[in-house]
């Protein structure tokens, strides 16, 4: 996917919140949505089992008006977390331009951080896509819980963030580090602009 | 009529958060480059946000970088009202020409073109005019130009064709820090979170949030004590109401989605519950329309910046405006990139052409870079016609020639080839020992030729057979021939330097043939009679005699003379004619010699620090040289007599005597 079409004058920007299952993905989307106004946001597509989990993914296309000549859409994904979803994982992050991995910042859950984050680099390499090329940036949700629990923001760090991208504690179901995240990627992969052909 | 601006509307006055800082970004770069950028710039806000601060600011940073622009603010009832005045006195044109002749124009309120169809017409032949002129108009409405009623379409065309961006209401934070600079400004204090209490309050108009600071130092003024928080939201009053309903205004203008609704309706899209959220949505908004406007409009403020350099640097950069009147370029970093190529390879273009021909230094051939098969073309013959062949030297000139009875035949008959090259005297031979001033002569005339135009050519025999014998090196004798022919004289010191130099003469023949052939001037001086020239072929030296020749005298006293008091009066700004005089009438064969007496004489008189006059210069030629006249050494200042010559001299201490004895003026006077 093209992140400027010069001719259509059109910004696309496709971002995919990956992490593993029940990490919080979807509350993203939604607080996102809920904060939106009207005019600039779409339906919300959300296909979840019965048992509300991400079935297929979630879509939250965001219209931002025109900004500087630009007709400027973002669009939301999420990926079903659970491992027996690979291949709809390996199709929403088909032509993304920027990855929120959302991990989990209770303790028990730090293997299946791992695992999705190793899963996420599998499938941008079955891509072609280098994950180090790739605008990423993490969000450690549930940071709300209590401290026991949780891995801080800084063991969250040293245990995904290696390569030192930028990452955001945050307590989705409030709100708290949703906007900062999705801007944070936001700036990332925008900047990707300045490389001018290479994107267009 | 226009405003003056107002000097406290400036860009460092003006508070920026996320619901002006692309607005401010944006007029930045309008004042930073008017009319390359944004062109028209339109800023849209409701009452109160700070359009009329923002315009004045574009104005005052622009005359500050450029105070030669002119700026004109006014507002659109002013617009009108010229205009108004202007056709009631039948003076319509100079209206016109007094907006189209403005650097940057500003233009505040412009909704108020609703249905004023005159004017819009007026305003949109405005906006083609500066913007074909390079020339920015910047605009504010309190609406975007979609909701300004019965506006021409042609005019909102023109506007987003531009930037049309709009200022939101400040956030709280940006409401806090506008409230403390401006309590800071009217130097009141104010107590923990009094500022903090009003800023809660959404009062989203900076004017009114201003009111309220009023309110709140005029209060605090005749109480007692501090005010707390509570007193000040109480006295500021009623603010609790207004919420935070100061949305669906974003920093970018929905053309695609529903046009942004008037203020008035903004509430009506808030879902109530989510209110307090929009402003996260807002603020995001906000911050990725800056980049997005900062990265997709880099290019412009490059290309615009680059248009500055090259311009300044005396280039066209008709590509480069051209890429800024599009609205959108593929490619601009590599149109830029290419557009340096081209004026990197003009520049080495210049460089080698200006090598081969000065005249072509600084032609503007080699500054369009739109055009480089132009610049190729002169350089490519250029290169075929080589560089000038060697010019006259400049120190000499015709005027300063000294004319006495004995070499007036000479100075004429030049003076008559300066006057008509190639007509009379062809060649033009000067025959002379040495010193007696041919050189001087014939440099002289190559300059007065050289005036008249063309390449003269002007060197000795010499120069003339080494260039030859390189010109055979490099394989390019064409070229070295060509440089010669093209002379419109050709002037050559000390003929009688070719003998037995063959190919010299032969070359020097076919040359002669060609310039006399073309009617060029040739002139030429020689130390030896043509007559007993030897080693010369005699077709040549039948060819020298064919002309004018003429002898030098040698230089008598009058010449000497006339000389040595020019050149006294070039060093001392006046000419002792005594001791002009005197130096002339002292033996010498040459001017030369003459002007080394002159030389010893000047060091004398400069080392006695006196002015010379003839009875010094008659002591010092005169008497004969003693010891005595050597400068005597001050007491004290002994040496050991040897002179280290220079650092390659023997410096060894044990080669040198470093202590003298003491033998005071007896040695030297025994000596003597």
């Amino acid at each position: 996917m093209s992140l400027v079409n010069f001719t259509a004058r059109e910004i696309t920007c496709k971002l995919v919140y990956y992490g593993p299952g029940r990490s919080g993905k979807t509350t993203n989307l939604q607080y996102v949505h809920g904060r939106v106004p009207e005019s600039r946001r779409g339906r919300m597509v959300s296909l979840a089992t019965q048992t509300d989990r991400t079935l297929f993914f979630d879509f939250l296309p965001l219209e931002l008006g025109t900004i500087s000549g630009f007709t400027t859409k973002f669009q939301l994904y999420t990926v079903p977390g659970q491992s027996y979803y690979n291949a709809t994982r390996k199709l929403v992050l088909q032509g993304s331009d920027g990855v929120v991995f959302v991990g989990d910042s209770q303790a028990r859950r730090f293997d299946d951080n791992l695992q999705s984050l190793q899963n996420l680099q599998d499938n941008l390499l079955a891509q072609g896509v280098d994950i180090r090329q790739l605008p990423v940036v993490f969000q450690y949700n549930k940071q709300d819980l209590p401290s026991d629990l949780i891995l801080s923001h800084e063991e969250m760090d040293d245990a995904l963030n290696f390569r030192a991208v930028p990452s955001f504690g945050a307590d989705a179901l409030h709100g708290h580090g949703v906007f900062e995240t999705l801007r944070g990627i936001s700036e990332l992969v925008l900047k990707r602009l300045a490389v001018g052909a290479s994107v267009a | 009529m226009t405003v003056t601006l107002n000097p406290l509307y400036r860009f460092d006055t003006l508070v920026v958060g996320a619901a002006n800082r692309l607005a401010v970004t944006a007029a930045k770069a309008v004042a930073e480059a008017p009319g390359t950028v944004y062109n028209p710039l339109f800023i849209y806000a409701r009452p109160g946000l700070g359009k009329t601060h923002l315009l004045m600011a574009i104005g005052h940073a622009a005359r500050a970088i450029n105070p030669r622009l002119t700026v004109e603010y006014l507002t659109l009832d002013e617009f009108v009202e010229a205009f108004h005045a202007a056709i009631a006195a039948g003076h319509g044109e100079a209206y016109r020409k007094r907006f189209h002749d403005v650097d940057l124009l500003l233009v505040d309120d412009v909704q108020f073109l609703t249905h004023r169809r005159e004017m819009q017409a007026e305003l949109l032949r405005l906006t083609d005019a500066l913007q074909a002129a390079n020339r920015q108009i910047v605009l504010t409405s309190d609406r975007p130009p979609a909701e300004i009623e019965a506006l021409d379409d042609r005019l909102i065309r023109r506007f987003a064709g531009g930037l049309i961006i709009d200022v939101s209401a400040p956030d709280y934070e940006t409401r806090v820090a506008i409230l403390r600079r401006k309590a800071e400004e009217r130097r009141a204090a104010f107590g923990d979170g009094v500022l903090e209490a009003v800023a809660t309050l959404g009062i989203d108009n900076v004017r009114e949030l201003l009111g309220a600071l009023n309110r709140l130092i005029a209060f605090q003024a005749v109480s007692e004590k501090p005010l707390r928080p509570d007193e000040a939201r109480l006295l500021v009053g009623g603010g609790a109401e207004r919420g935070e309903a100061i949305n669906g205004r974003h920093v970018v203008e929905g053309a695609h989605s529903p046009p942004a609704p008037p203020v008035t309706a903004a509430p009506a899209l808030a879902p109530p519950p989510a209110a307090p959220g929009f402003s996260e949505f807002d603020d995001f908004l906000s911050e990725i329309a800056a980049t997005v406007a900062h990265q997709v409009d880099a290019w412009r403020g490059k290309v615009g910046a680059a248009i500055l350099r090259w311009q300044g640097e005396g280039f066209r950069t008709t590509q480069l405006e051209a890429l800024l009147a599009q609205e959108m370029v593929a490619d601009p970093a590599r149109a830029l990139r290419d557009f340096e190529e081209d004026v990197e390879r003009l520049q080495g273009m210049q460089t080698e052409a200006a090598a081969l021909a000065p005249a072509l230094a600084g032609s503007a051939v080699f500054r369009d870079p739109a055009d480089l098969g132009a610049a190729r073309e002169v350089l490519r013959q250029a290169r075929e016609e080589g560089p000038p062949p060697p010019a006259p030297s400049p120190l000499w000139r015709l005027d300063a020639l000294v004319e006495t009875a004995a070499n007036r035949v000479v100075v004429e008959a030049v003076r008559a080839v300066a006057a008509e090259p190639g007509q009379g005297y062809n060649p033009l031979v000067l025959v002379g020992a040495g010193s007696f001033g041919k050189t001087h002569m014939l440099h002289a005339l190559g300059i007065a030729l050289a005036e008249r135009g063309g390449p003269v050519a002007c060197l000795s025999a010499p120069e003339f057979t080494g260039e030859l014998i390189e010109a055979i090196d490099r394989d390019a004798v064409a070229a070295w021939r060509g440089r010669y022919r093209r002379a419109t004289a050709f002037l050559l010191d000390d003929v009688h330097l070719i003998a037995d130099k063959d190919r010299t003469q032969e070359e020097l023949f076919v040359l002669f043939n060609v310039l006399i052939g073309a009617g060029r001037q040739l002139v030429f001086t020689s130390a030896v009679p043509l007559a007993q020239l030897a080693g010369v072929e005699a077709r040549l030296r039948s060819r020298l005699e064919g002309g004018l020749v003429v002898e030098l005298p040698a230089p008598d006293a009058a010449v000497r003379e006339r000389v040595l008091a020019l050149e006294l009066a070039t060093r001392l700004g006046t000419a002792d004619a005594e001791l002009t005089g005197y130096l002339a009438s002292r033996p010498a064969d040459s001017i030369r010699a003459a002007q080394a007496l002159l030389q010893r004489v000047l060091e004398a008189a400069s080392a006695k620090g006196i002015t010379p006059n003839a009875a010094f210069a008659r002591a010092l030629l005169e008497e004969p040289p003693t010891d005595a006249s050597a400068p005597r050494r001050a007491p004290g200042s002994r040496s050991s007599g040897i002179v280290a010559a220079g650092a390659a001299a023997s410096r060894s201490r044990e080669k040198m005597v470093w202590e003298w004895p003491e033998t005071g003026e007896r040695l030297i006077e025994e000596w003597r």
